[in-house]
């Protein structure tokens, strides 16, 4: 006998109006001494992948390397704090752009959705207008700029353009936008598509801060906001009924030192009735269905006569074969540029000196 | 080679026949039939470091040319798979190194491999755009082993002409079809050790992929991580083929790692695991353990002991290892879980390898340099040919008149020579050479070369670290101390027979050298900065004063008087009086 099961009404299941979930975790900054940026972005993948997206919905970018530096003392590890007891590298990560590959381009092409066609899909943000996604920078930034490597900047016009061109391709159908650099509060400022909701670590004119150093790792380990952000993240479960409005109080000035910021009059809905697993957690779209389904019949392999011909194993290093190996024969191109001027040249000389009537001896 | 199974004790149990499971159908139609073994090679090195050596190894009897699809996978990956259809490769080889093989103290590798990223491949005869469809492969690849592979373009990737001939089976070799790059930059952490065990059958949950884990893995000496996948011959008489998959990791562990001082190692301490059961899908899952300096047990000492001896022909000598069974119940003992412990006692000299090579940049300044390789024999009295593939980046412009190749002093003239010249933003320099190595000597190569300056947007985030030039490769038939055997396809250990022997007096073995950082002359990228700030101030405080001098007018005016007299001053006006 098997148990009376209880379908529930549908309606229920798709209230918030998203049905999944993608994240873009950007780390802009390069070296040793910018490890707090790189366990910045880690700690909140670690919190999405925790919270239920996974890894074909995360798109990590890391600019540098700081597990695997040769100056970590405790290789394929990242660490939030000085204790070292969570390891934010985790066991089982997916770096999706990596080193010389996290440029403004490839960061507004990931969120446009304008990449080459050869892109594989795990480096592809595949949002439609249902998604809700959770963008979240850090690095070094300025007023109304993000440093990407110390060599190219963001500005919050550019963001705020991308922003507007996947609202009119509708990719996305609502978007929590987190910054963690010095003042942060300028990169939102631009924003004029709906349904944005940002925050940010702090206002324009403050810096924001890191948390504290490790003396044997030998660097700041990770910055204030994204500690507190990461510390309220850990007590979020699945189905966890806590709302923005409780994201909005993490970090006061009196841990943070810099005031955080946010911004939620682009956004359509309450900022209250938004829970914080519409952005950090995922919605998987499961339906239940009562009837049986037929298995085709497998493939038949049809056992074909093959060719009885014989095939080895090719000789490594032939020796005699490669000594006279005859020269290849190079594909015919059409001479280039300099090969035509120079004859243009020799058959202008040419017939200046000699004269034109010699031409219909020639022709 | 010659495999022999010594059993000392009849303990050991009925030996299982080790075909490849039967998959169960329903229907009465044959599957094509697959195998996954797995196996573990631990050998101690002279230097105290501990050398291990995974290899897994899947083999398929399918066809993914034909003109059915292929749908159903079951210990093959799919993604690979996938990726061999489509692009119609006939042999893939990737690897992802990390630190580099030092020869001269820890011998040879199984598998060699340079430091960074190489890809090389061999496609079929079908592919009209060799070209297109290897950048096509190369993204692809980049996603599934999540590796900056897409960096791959023409810009350092090279067609080798006698290097690299196919290590599968096949009677075309036109080197048309054959691709051949390295990204000596890329580093290899967790995030490629990640989809590389999703590509294992029994993933990271049982067998010896348990004892892959990442923080023991990374914090080594030497770590290495490839893919090779090549068809191979089934049987001895070589009619049918099937596809190999064979994931290696290579690993040394240093001695010299917090924790360690005495020669002892285990299991546990290496991996900070144990095992504790074979993966259900290998039809065949051991460990090795190379017993061959000691066989009598009095500098070694192996626990728990097994009575399982095996020989074998690798790297040109005839090696003696201890076998642990772990598809067998009784290697776990009572507590369920193995953990193997290796204690030895004194290290002598070991032989020297036969061949090696080393590559450093000579010279002084950001104008001009000189690479030179050496390469050596320590055979004392064989020589034997060496291929060296050399391929440079196109901003080292080459002076290919100025190559020299000299031996025990005297010129070395290399019977064969191919050189492709560099074409600035487009291909790289290739140069092969084959040289005759005489017996105990070293064999120097040197060519100068000068620097070029890149355009400002190609200089990368960081140039001052300065730029890498890939490893040279030498391959080279070695004459072996034994007699090796030719008959590839019997039952033999994974990491003897990756390599397919043709004559018994020589194996095949390639060397990588040491990459190469070279500093380009490298722009100051803070100078339009700083000019802009010396410009306006010397502007303003220059131009400014200047203005001023010339445009404003002087007028003589009386100092204000002190207190005392200002008073006075009011007083004489109250009173009518003239100032003082």
């Amino acid at each position: 006998s098997h148990a009376a099961i209880k379908i529930q009404p549908m309606r229920q299941f798709f209230s918030s109006g998203h049905t999944n979930n993608w994240a873009v975790l950007v780390c802009t900054s390069r070296f040793w001494f910018n490890y707090r940026h790189v366990a910045n972005t880690l700690s909140v993948y670690r919190s999405v992948k925790r919270l239920g997206i996974p890894d074909s919905h995360i798109v990590l970018m890391l600019a540098d390397d700081m597990a695997c530096n040769h100056r970590n003392p405790k290789p394929a590890t990242v660490f939030s704090h000085k204790n070292m007891e969570l390891n934010v590298y985790g066991d089982d990560v997916e770096v999706d752009y990596r080193g010389y590959e996290v440029t403004v381009e490839n960061f507004l092409r990931v969120l446009t959705g304008r990449l080459p066609p050869s892109t594989p899909r795990s480096k592809r943000l595949l949002s439609d207008d249902r998604s809700n996604i959770l963008i979240y920078l850090t690095g070094h930034g300025g007023n109304g700029f993000l440093k990407f490597q110390d060599s190219e900047e963001i500005s919050n016009v550019e963001l705020a353009d991308a922003f507007e061109q996947m609202w009119q391709k509708r990719r996305y159908n609502e978007l929590l936008f987190i910054i963690d650099t010095c003042q942060g509060a300028s990169m939102y400022e631009r924003f004029y598509s709906p349904n944005l909701m940002a925050l940010a670590s702090s206002q324009v004119g403050e810096d924001s801060l890191s948390h504290q150093p490790d003396l044997a790792i030998g660097v700041h380990l990770m910055d204030r906001y994204t500690f507190y952000l990461l510390e309220f993240l850990e007590d979020i479960h699945p189905s966890s009924k806590a709302n923005m409005n409780d994201l909005f109080k993490v970090c006061p000035k009196s841990q943070c030192v810099s005031t955080p910021g946010h911004r939620t009059d682009l956004f359509l809905r309450d900022p209250g009735s938004a829970l914080i697993t519409d952005f950090f957690g995922s919605v998987r779209k499961v339906e239940i269905t009562m009837e049986t389904i037929n298995l085709t019949e497998p493939i038949h392999f049809v056992n074909e006569e093959r060719q009885k011909e014989t095939y080895s194993y090719v000789d490594q290093l032939p020796v005699s074969e490669i000594i006279h190996q005859k020269p290849k024969q190079k594909d015919w191109h059409p001479p280039d540029g300099f090969i035509l001027g120079l004859w243009t040249l020799i058959l202008l000389v040419f017939f200046k000196t000699y004269g034109m009537k010699h031409l219909k001896h020639i022709f | 080679m010659r495999w022999e199974e010594t059993v000392v004790e009849e303990a050991t149990a009925d030996k299982e026949d080790t075909s490849a499971p039967e998959t169960v159908v329903q229907s009465s139609v044959p599957q094509p039939k697959d195998d996954f073994q797995e196996e573990l090679v631990i050998r101690p090195l002279h230097s105290g470091d501990i050398y291990a050596s995974f290899q897994f190894r899947t083999l398929w009897e399918t066809d993914f040319m034909r003109g059915n699809k292929v749908s159903h996978y079951r210990l093959f990956p799919k993604s690979l798979g996938q990726v061999i259809s489509k692009f119609s490769v006939r042999e893939l080889h990737i690897s992802f190194t990390q630190g580099y093989w030092r020869t001269m103290q820890w011998g040879q590798p199984f598998l060699p491999s340079p430091p960074g990223a190489e890809l090389w491949v061999w496609f079929q005869d079908s592919v009209t755009d060799v070209d297109g469809t290897w950048k096509e492969l190369t993204n692809v690849l980049s996603g599934i082993f999540c590796a900056s592979l897409n960096f791959i373009d023409s810009t350092n990737t090279v067609q080798p002409s006698a290097s690299f001939k196919p290590l599968g089976i096949g009677n075309v070799t036109d080197h048309r079809f054959l691709r051949y790059a390295t990204l000596p930059r890329e580093i290899v952490c967790t995030e490629n050790l990640t989809p590389w065990k999703k590509l294992l059958p029994c993933g990271s949950k049982a067998g010896l992929a348990v004892l892959l884990k990442s923080e023991k893995l990374f914090h080594s000496s030497f770590h290495s991580q490839a893919v090779h996948i090549r068809p191979v011959c089934q049987d001895w008489q070589c009619k049918t083929t099937s596809w190999e998959l064979r994931q290696t990791l290579n690993v040394v562990f240093d001695l010299h790692t917090p924790g360690q001082g005495k020669l002892e190692w285990s299991l546990f301490k290496m991996f900070s695991r144990t095992l504790t059961e074979a993966c259900p899908l290998a039809s065949s899952s051991k460990i090795y353990i190379d017993i061959t300096d000691d066989p009598q047990g009095e500098q070694f000492e192996v626990s728990p002991a097994t009575h399982l001896l095996s020989q074998a022909m690798v790297l040109g000598d005839r090696r003696t290892f201890s076998v642990y069974d772990l598809t067998q119940q009784i290697t776990f003992g009572t507590v369920r879980s193995l953990n193997l412990l290796i204690r030895w006692k004194s290290s002598e000299d070991m032989l020297r390898p036969l061949l090696h090579a080393e590559r450093y940049v000579a010279g002084y300044g950001l104008q001009t340099g000189e690479i030179h390789t050496l390469m050596y024999n320590n055979h004392p009295y064989r020589s034997f040919p060496v291929l060296l593939l050399d391929s440079v980046p196109w901003y080292l412009r080459l002076y290919i008149h100025t190559l020299t190749v000299t031996s025990k002093g005297k010129d070395n003239k290399p019977s064969y020579i191919h050189y492709q010249p560099s074409k600035d933003r487009v291909r790289p320099h290739l140069l092969e050479m084959l040289v005759q190595l005489p017996p105990n000597s070293v064999t120097e190569v040197t060519v100068q070369f000068e620097r070029a300056l890149l355009k400002w947007t190609e200089y990368t985030p960081d140039p001052n670290h300065g730029f890498y030039v890939g490893s040279s490769v030498i391959s080279s038939l070695v004459p072996s101390i034994v007699a090796m055997d030719t008959n590839s396809t019997r039952e033999q250990p994974l990491f003897s027979s990756f390599f397919p022997c043709k004559e018994e007096s020589s194996y095949f073995m390639r060397v990588y050298t040491e990459p190469l950082l070279v500093n380009l002359p490298t722009p100051d990228f803070s100078m339009p900065y700083n000019v802009i700030c010396l410009t306006c101030t010397v502007v303003a405080v220059g131009y400014g004063s200047l203005y001023n001098l010339l445009t404003r007018s002087f007028q003589i005016e009386e100092p204000s008087p002190g207190l005392a007299k200002r008073i006075a001053n009011i007083i004489r006006k109250m009173r009518g009086v003239p100032p003082l």
